[in-house]
């Protein structure tokens, strides 16, 4: 690559891709004259990839939450990119999405998944290598995607911005890490599939189907960066947004559902309230979402056909949904004084009420009527945020704040008090994020369609940008809030796993090796 | 009795799989399929032209510096998006964009119609620092596009790689894809002609950002953001009220 493409970014990218390469091969080769690890290592669950995922995690997100804020600064303050290209809006706003979904997310996902897997499965992870190589190969991706951001490299499909050559090398990460899933399932000593399992095989299976079907390109050559994807005009926008919406709901819902079934029970030390309503949100949102994402094209150039079966699969999505969000708050029946004092609960309990709220707001913006206000407004952003802060986020900070002392074997957080802390701030931040767009969107959709006693638009387009200015600064101030409380987190977990004394009280489950003693599930 | 096969299903996570890629692929086959067997799905605008290799550049630059992020360019079936910013769009009219660039947020205003209601010089003022022209703005200046160069040598790629993918370009059009790109922006030169030959007469060639020394990527951008709208007028036709293609020359 780096010499293929000297005359292009593409060179860059290629020179990145040696050094990223290059530094693993140096941790692998000094590893080689260390001693024969013994071999009851393999009857001992694998968590060494897990804390470099957890640690990746909490990188990406300080990382994309800070281009967030920056971002959101820039639309009150516009100078604030000091008229330099790289940092202009509209090449850190990708930076920020990838940032926070792929790196934030995705680390959160697959660091989570191997926890889970193994747990559920009593099962160690079936390989050795392949954990390390999806993770460090799924950053790679990460990195090459936002430095290709910052140098102007993008397809500008929104969350599929990524050139050609990084699409393909993710696809080669996700083969790997779905084997990989899959021979750790097949491993396993309980007889059933746990209900987080099914979540994260849907996550990585459909993941693989719309990132490849949506990144279909030719390269003008193979020494240049710049390709063109194979779907035109109305057809791509359809499969653009089949992909968008459904990277919402495979990436953002089902990988999230998977923590809320794992960890949530674990931190309650209650049941999942309801078995039967697991298996019919779980059907419900796999069928459903699918159909879901033309609801972005509503009065567009898309046939109205295709607009209508959008708007009507999102209206029974919220069924499915809400099963999910009421079987998680069920099941804190009987652990509510938990959820008064535990703030690591009161994060998933918050992030279920925000599930909940945000698939209400979806199914009631994905009707006509509905979308022809809120669409193209500040709405669609505060209402991505309510999930994206309120949901994804909480369940993630309250997933990691049980995983953290299970894996480096301690009694508990290194300080609850900044557990506490981050907790506060990141409801503060979210709240005042989502308020501040909510008034945003509805002024700036109500001022777009005001007529005057003239029948006459009453405003131009500038004196509905004028009016958002007091929002777009509440809402950096919002956004600051969370990023000050995963500044918090990082830092604590940072402190759990290097200052604290190791626990003497074996709290996790054992690898079994005999399945007759395996407890049901 | 549902309840009992599922017992079944959660012990093959085979089994799973397949049942997790058949319940997810129904949506997008029943939805996207059909898009490209319906006749109707898309227009016929015979008189459609092609995008010019200078604005196929400036639309490169337009995605490279995320204007999709804050512009639409689709105008909806509405009311007040019609009298804001003219006949709504119709899909033939994005039947060459790989990829569209419908957008989903209007941070800025659309953008579909926006060729030819303003001068050249308007846009360079406007690019340059928008505060300029719209004290009100929070775009932020791209300054920099009239002092790169454009990269004029790999046009020919750019075209053929459309070509392929079935956009009609002719082998002529791709063998001249820097020749003409050079000469829409240097008007009296002589690659301009095989330009207005190739593209159609009204092909706008101007030297766009005021300099016609060398062809910058402010030329290309503005080139594009010039024919946004005006591919075909097949929008125009056929409405309710015949309505006026904007014309830069008024």
């Amino acid at each position: 690559m780096a010499a293929a493409g000297r005359a292009d970014p593409l060179g860059v990218h290629g020179l990145l891709v040696l050094l990223y390469s290059g530094v693993l091969l140096a941790v692998v080769l000094s590893s080689l004259f260390e001693r024969e690890p013994h071999p009851e290592r393999l009857s001992r669950y694998y968590d060494d990839p897990i804390k470099v995922g957890v640690a990746l995690t909490m990188i990406w997100a300080v990382f994309g939450m800070f281009i967030g804020v920056w971002a959101a600064a820039q639309l009150a303050w516009p100078s604030l990119n000091f008229d330099t290209a790289w940092a202009s809006f509209g090449r850190i706003r990708p930076a920020h999405t990838t940032g926070v979904i792929f790196g934030f997310g995705g680390n959160a996902l697959i660091a989570t998944s191997f926890h889970v897997v193994q747990r559920t499965s009593r099962a160690r992870l079936a390989d050795q290598f392949s954990p390390w190589f999806v993770i460090f190969g799924y950053n790679l991706f990460c990195l090459l995607a936002v430095t290709g951001y910052f140098m102007g490299l993008t397809q500008s499909k929104e969350y599929a911005e990524p050139e050609w050559y990084a699409d393909l090398w993710l696809v080669v990460v996700w083969v790997t890490y779905f084997v990989l899933y899959i021979r750790t399932l097949a491993r396993r000593k309980e007889p059933h599939i746990y209900v987080a399992n099914w979540y994260y095989m849907a996550f990585i299976l459909v993941v693989a189907i719309l990132h490849i079907v949506n990144n279909i390109a030719l390269p003008i050559s193979l020494a240049h960066a710049k390709s063109y994807t194979v779907w035109p005009g109305v057809q791509d926008a359809m499969v653009q947004w089949w992909y968008g919406h459904n990277a919402v709901a495979f990436f953002l819902t089902a990988g999230f559902l998977a923590m809320l079934y794992y960890y949530l029970p674990k931190r309650a030390e209650r049941p999942i309230f309801s078995y039967r309503l697991s298996i019919l949100s779980f059907w419900g949102i796999t069928f459903f979402y699918m159909w879901a994402g033309s609801h972005h094209l509503h009065y567009t150039a898309l046939p109205h056909w295709v607009q209508n079966l959008g708007m009507t699969f999102s209206v029974m999505l919220l069924v499915p949904s809400w099963a999910s969000a009421g079987n998680a708050l069920l099941t804190l029946n009987g652990a509510w004084h938990k959820v008064r004092d535990d703030a690591t609960l009161r994060f998933m309990f918050v992030a279920a009420i925000f599930y909940g709220i945000s698939t209400f707001e979806g199914s009631f913006l994905a009707i006509r009527p509905v979308n022809s206000l809120s669409h193209y407004t500040d709405w669609t952003v505060g209402h991505v945020h309510a999930g994206a802060l309120g949901w994804v986020a909480m369940i993630t900070f309250g997933a990691l704040y049980t995983l953290v002392p299970t894996l480096w074997r301690r009694e508990r957080m290194y300080s609850n008090v900044l557990v506490e802390v981050h907790f506060w701030l990141a409801l503060a931040g979210t709240l005042i994020y989502i308020f501040a767009m909510w008034n945003s969107g509805v002024i700036q959709g109500l001022m777009w369609r005001t007529y005057t006693a003239q029948d006459t638009l009453a405003y131009s387009f500038v004196d509905s940008l004028v009016a958002m200015y007091p929002y777009y600064i509440a809402r950096t101030l919002g956004g600051l809030l969370f990023l000050i409380g995963a500044i918090v987190g990082s830092y604590n977990i940072w402190m759990t796993a290097r200052a604290l004394p190791l626990s003497r009280s074996e709290q996790d489950l054992p690898v079994v090796d005999d399945p007759a003693t395996a407890p049901a599930e | 009795m549902r309840e009992l096969f599922h017992r079944k299903l959660e012990r093959s996570a085979l089994g799973f799989v397949f049942a997790i890629i058949a319940a997810a692929s129904v949506g997008g086959i029943v939805e996207i399929a059909p898009l490209f067997t319906i006749d109707e799905t898309v227009e016929e605008a015979p008189d459609m032209r092609l995008y010019t290799p200078l604005e196929l550049a400036g639309r490169n630059i337009y995605i490279r510096e995320g204007c999709y992020a804050c512009h639409s360019q689709m105008i909806r079936t509405l009311r007040d998006d019609v009298e804001r910013y003219g006949p709504y769009s119709l899909a033939v009219e994005s039947k060459y964009d790989r990829p569209m660039l419908w957008g989903s947020k209007r941070t800025g205003p659309d953008l579909a119609r926006v060729g030819g209601k303003y001068s050249d010089f308007w846009h360079v003022a406007h690019l340059t620092n928008p505060r300029d022209v719209v004290p009100q703005s929070n775009m932020p200046g791209y300054p920099w596009l009239a002092r790169n160069a454009l990269d004029v040598d790999d046009l020919g790629l750019h075209l053929q790689a459309q070509q392929t993918l079935g956009v009609p370009y002719s082998d002529e059009m791709v063998a001249n894809a820097a020749r003409d790109a050079m000469g829409q922006a240097s008007p009296d030169s002589a690659f301009a002609d095989g330009v207005s030959e190739r593209y159609g007469d009204a092909t706008q060639i101007s030297s766009f950002d005021g300099v016609t020394t060398q062809v910058t990527e402010m030329d290309a951008l503005v080139s594009y953001l010039q024919i946004l709208g005006r591919l075909t007028d097949a929008a125009y036709r056929g409405t309710v009220a015949e309505e006026q293609v904007p014309n830069p020359n008024n």
